[in-house]
């Protein structure tokens, strides 16, 4: 006796109804996707996401229903999951700004004070 | 130029109407229970792109002085309905709703195509207005057909014999009215058989290309009735289901 259920998904599986746990194949789980949507042409593609699927074609039919269907958009890219390079968060701390270099962040060039003082010493180039 | 035939394009209004309605509606009754979440919802959101066509063109008959869209979407009777076999029939298995989506949509790609020339202007807007929709649905289709054509033998043996059950009912799409030749010279729409002819030219390559083999049209009898009203047992409880709301008091302000 396989398992039926109210969801026709469980049902269609076949699955045992006893508790034994199978490993499910390939087809049973598909890879994820990183979608990137394109609001304009020139402008940069933006990661928006994924989707599950078995390959790029289905990927691309797939994500276009999930992030284009409101927002503008004249292109999508599809890009496997695991085919993406991340650095490890245990890294993290390499990214972050020792504050005695101020002077390399725009913030840290005080230059108002200067602007308004020629501003005053020359009315005329206002 | 001679007075459009209106009986004429009414008739071919309400065909193409009623097919998206009800497809429409079947389609949405997987909206929860599809395959996969994305999958669920592309298609879902693909039969409200239906409904929103049918609206369309039920708009554009109220234009033509009949009825308001709602009352000729819920308050016809069955016999009044003009949709093909094919839209009616039970979702099925997903690889039914697959095939019926590929081999209906594919038809309507190029109807829709032949209309945006249409003499009939406010038909040629509608049909261009519609190309971006159905240019996603086609592409939908096609993806899944040679997706499942091509994974394994279980899958492709699945929706070879889905085309089979199909063929029959897809060809109901393109029976003809009284009025071909008055659509053609009247240079509305160039007729069924034309379309018919696109169709099966624009969908064996793609079938062969998903290594499925394509029913023979010649021994295959096509499933008419539904264009002069005649339906199939599955278009009566899916009107009553869909319109047993909308009865409780049709004059109801939504």
């Amino acid at each position: 006796m396989s398992l039926k259920s109210l969801d026709p998904r469980i049902t269609r599986e076949g699955l045992p109804e006893t508790h034994d746990a199978s490993p499910l194949g390939e087809i049973h789980h598909w890879g994820t996707y990183e979608v990137f949507h394109q609001t304009k042409k020139g402008d940069r593609h933006i990661h928006v996401g994924s989707v599950h699927a078995p390959n790029p074609e289905m990927a691309y039919i797939l994500a276009k229903e999930q992030f284009a269907r409101r927002a503008p958009c004249v292109s999508l890219w599809v890009v496997k999951t695991t085919d993406v390079y991340q650095t490890n968060y245990r890294d993290e701390d390499m990214y972050e700004n020792n504050p005695e270099k101020m002077y390399r962040e725009a913030g840290g060039y005080k230059v108002m004070e200067r602007i308004n003082k020629y501003k005053k010493d020359h009315p005329q180039n206002k | 130029m001679n007075e459009l035939n209106k009986d004429a394009i009414r008739d071919l209004l309400y065909r193409m109407a009623d097919d998206q309605l009800i497809l429409g509606h079947r389609n949405s009754e997987w909206t929860g229970l599809g395959p996969i979440l994305e999958e669920d919802i592309a298609f879902s959101s693909m039969a409200q792109d239906k409904l929103g066509q049918s609206l369309a063109l039920y708009t554009l008959l109220h234009d033509l002085g009949d009825k308001d869209p709602d009352t000729l979407a819920f308050n016809r009777e069955e016999k009044d309905f003009k949709c093909c076999h094919l839209v009616e029939y039970p979702i099925g298995g997903y690889e039914f709703s697959l095939m019926r989506h590929f081999l209906f949509d594919s038809s309507e790609a190029l109807r829709f195509g032949m209309l945006a020339g249409s003499s009939f202007s406010p038909l040629a807007k509608i049909a261009r207005k519609f190309r971006g929709e159905l240019r996603y649905h086609t592409m939908h289709a096609d993806t899944w057909i040679r997706q499942l054509g091509g994974a394994n033998e279980e899958s492709r043996a699945k929706i070879q014999s889905s085309l089979e059950f199909c063929f029959p009912l897809a060809l109901g799409i393109f029976e003809p009215s009284d009025y071909e030749k008055t659509l053609a010279e009247q240079g509305v729409f160039p007729g069924e058989s034309e379309l018919q002819k696109e169709w099966l030219a624009h969908i064996e390559p793609l079938l062969a290309g998903s290594g499925l083999s394509m029913p023979d049209v010649s021994s295959c009898k096509p499933s008419y009735g539904g264009r002069k009203g005649r339906h199939t047992e599955h278009l009566k409880p899916l009107l009553d289901e869909m319109t047993e709301v909308y009865k409780i008091d049709p004059s109801a302000e939504w």
